[in-house]
């Protein structure tokens, strides 16, 4: 059998407050094979949120065993961490996290500046990708000339420019209207259909019911496992 | 991550606040140019000074008679009249090593052309002053062997007495009157302007020393004997060896004090431009902490970007930048500012020390040195005021900077 995508065991993530340590994950195991498209639900501080940063390389568990590709990461040091989210994970926010300065062509190369690729081979790139989200006329324009759903987009070529075969996406149509949120999540299926594995976090059922697989995180344990369809209430 | 990426992310971070970049680079900017303008101030102080004593010859030793002290009070230096051409020709014999040799006596004298006069000084000296000063005749000749064993009335002017006496007239073959008796020009010397000290070096008449002692101060000894010594390591034994000689010409034996003074212009001039080093250099790191104070500036104004920024520092670790790719950009960011700032101080404190020179009436010396360490001094404060700022922009965690508000 193909070796898993993702494989968690045992993670826990503890924090000390004060003299009292609080588990946000309170010893996960999940399995998420190549070309999954898995929705993790969970209401706020159920550790969803602490779950993908530990799924996007973010953060390391207090324990357990973390395989990325078969690979263990979880006891990788910041600088193998960071050349491993470069490779491997494409990123969605929420909020975009654009940087404002530069222009939406300069934003989707800044992951090839990391991967080490050369200016003209960058840019190329990057206007593909902006292409193929339906921008390639915007290339030139700074974010804030660009309506929410238009950001998002240049997010998500940006989160595809490296070719990661992992998509993590938290929250990405929180901060958008309906016909945007429909826009997005078209290439979140798209992208599915091409095969790459996709991690969404979201709180809202109707976007989850779009995914292959719904898990539920409540108080650092998923509770529960379904498939495509279900609709799943968070509370 | 490629130099030259993060080179261009700091130009870009740079000019979304060009005021403020401009207001940082200011203390660099400050600091540069007053090292660079101070420098040359001192170093300005230090030709001058040089200059004067050069221009007393290099490699000089000057033989004075000591003071009188016979019956009681004692005399000015120079006062004693025991040194006499006889002893400058046995120095010049007698002890190796010696360039030229130069016994001279002078005094002041109206001096008189029809109905011009002029007060100056008058030199009495041997041919050898010529080469030993330095001097150059614009016109007509120097004094000669012939002039000097025949004690002839000859004078050799420089330009200020010249133009005094003659106006536009050429003096050569003229005849002036020093103290009554009459003189005939033979040179004038080439201008040699204003000595250090703001005395006119061009206000001199020059006669033969015998013609001087005999015709003018009715006297037999000497006031002064220049030595130019052949090599400066040569100075102390050529020293002891004159004051051996003169000990014995003059038959001072003993413990008795000797009735000269020999000084060394070397000795001097080392001690002169010792303490015109230390001038210099305290004009130097005064200025130099400015630089320092601006560097603080730089650190200051990086911690203010690093928080300001903090998001996009998380970003750009998520997407997988490493410790070492955002530690470069903000060190790039404050080498860049301190760069630039160097550069422009460099401009503006040669500026400066033009301007002085040019209003300030004063002698300012830009030298390549205080450039160059100026220059790297401020791009090593850029270096080490932006490591702080850099390493805490590498060190955030991504998920603390990602929810950064």
């Amino acid at each position: 059998m193909k070796t898993p995508t993702i494989q968690l065991a045992g993670i826990k993530k503890i924090y000390q407050v004060g003299d009292q340590e609080v588990a946000a994950l309170a010893g996960i195991d999940l399995t998420i094979h190549q070309g999954e498209f898995a929705a993790l639900m969970g209401p706020s501080g159920s550790g969803k949120s602490t779950l993908m940063n530990i799924l996007g390389c973010l953060d390391r568990p207090t324990c357990g065993s973390y395989k990325l590709d078969g690979e263990e990461v979880a006891k990788l040091d910041d600088d193998s961490l960071a050349k491993t989210r470069n490779k491997k994970i494409g990123f969605v926010f929420q909020n975009f996290n654009l940087l404002s300065r530069i222009s939406a062509l300069e934003n989707v190369a800044l992951p090839l500046v990391y991967a080490g690729i050369g200016k003209s081979e960058r840019l190329e790139k990057a206007r593909e990708m902006l292409d193929s989200v339906g921008l390639g006329d915007r290339a030139d324009h700074q974010p804030n000339e660009l309506s929410g759903g238009q950001r998002q987009r240049v997010a998500i070529a940006r989160a595809l420019v490296n070719d990661p075969h992992i998509i993590m996406a938290d929250e990405p149509t929180g901060n958008l209207d309906t016909k945007s949120t429909r826009e997005i999540m078209d290439i979140f299926e798209k992208m599915h259909g091409l095969g790459r594995t996709i991690i969404l976090v979201t709180h809202e059922p109707e976007i989850a019911a779009c995914a292959s697989r719904q898990l539920l995180v409540r108080d650092g344990l998923i509770t529960k496992d379904a498939g495509k369809g279900e609709v799943m209430e968070v509370v | 991550m490629l130099f030259m990426e993060s080179f261009e992310m700091a130009i870009t971070a740079l000019t979304a606040n060009k005021l403020r970049s401009l207001l940082t680079m200011l203390g660099i900017i400050i600091g540069v140019g007053a090292v660079i303008a101070m420098v040359s101030v001192g170093m300005g102080v230090r030709k001058n000074v040089t200059d004067s004593i050069a221009s007393l010859g290099s490699n000089m030793l000057i033989v004075m008679p000591g003071s009188s002290n016979r019956g009681g009070p004692r005399g000015a230096a120079g006062s004693m009249q025991t040194l006499k051409l006889d002893d400058a020709e046995a120095i010049k014999k007698k002890i190796k090593n010696i360039d030229y040799v130069s016994p001279t006596v002078s005094n002041s004298y109206q001096i008189v052309n029809g109905n011009q006069n002029w007060n100056s000084s008058v030199t009495g000296v041997v041919p050898e002053y010529m080469a030993i000063q330095s001097l150059k005749v614009s016109s007509g000749s120097f004094i000669t062997d012939d002039d000097l064993t025949k004690r002839n009335r000859v004078a050799v002017i420089g330009t200020t007495v010249a133009s005094n006496l003659f106006g536009s007239e050429n003096p050569v073959g003229k005849n002036i009157r020093v103290n009554n008796s009459p003189f005939k020009v033979v040179g004038v010397l080439e201008s040699k302007g204003q000595s250090s000290v703001g005395q006119d070096q061009d206000d001199v008449v020059i006669v033969p020393l015998t013609t001087a002692q005999e015709r003018l101060l009715g006297i037999t000894y000497i006031r002064s004997i220049n030595v130019q010594v052949s090599e400066s390591s040569k100075m102390d034994q050529v020293q002891s060896e004159i004051e051996t000689l003169l000990r014995q010409r003059h038959k001072i034996t003993g413990g008795k004090e000797d009735d000269f003074n020999v000084r060394n212009l070397t000795s001097l001039m080392e001690t002169m431009t010792q303490t015109t080093t230390m001038i210099t250099l305290l004009l130097g790191s005064i200025a130099g902490i400015s630089l320092v104070v601006g560097g603080i500036g730089i650190m200051n104004i990086m911690m203010v970007s690093v928080t300001e920024r903090t998001r996009e520092i998380g970003i750009r670790k998520a997407l997988g930048a490493t410790f070492q790719n955002i530690m470069t950009q903000f060190l790039i960011e404050s080498i860049v500012i301190s760069v630039i700032g160097g550069l422009i101080g460099i401009v503006l404190g040669i500026g400066i020390s033009k301007l002085i020179a040019q209003f300030g009436n004063f002698t300012t010396v830009v030298t390549m040195l205080p450039i160059i360490v100026s220059f790297f001094f401020s791009v090593g404060i850029g270096l080490f005021f932006g490591i702080y700022p850099a390493r805490k922009a590498a060190k955030l965690d991504p998920i603390e900077a990602l929810r950064y508000e």
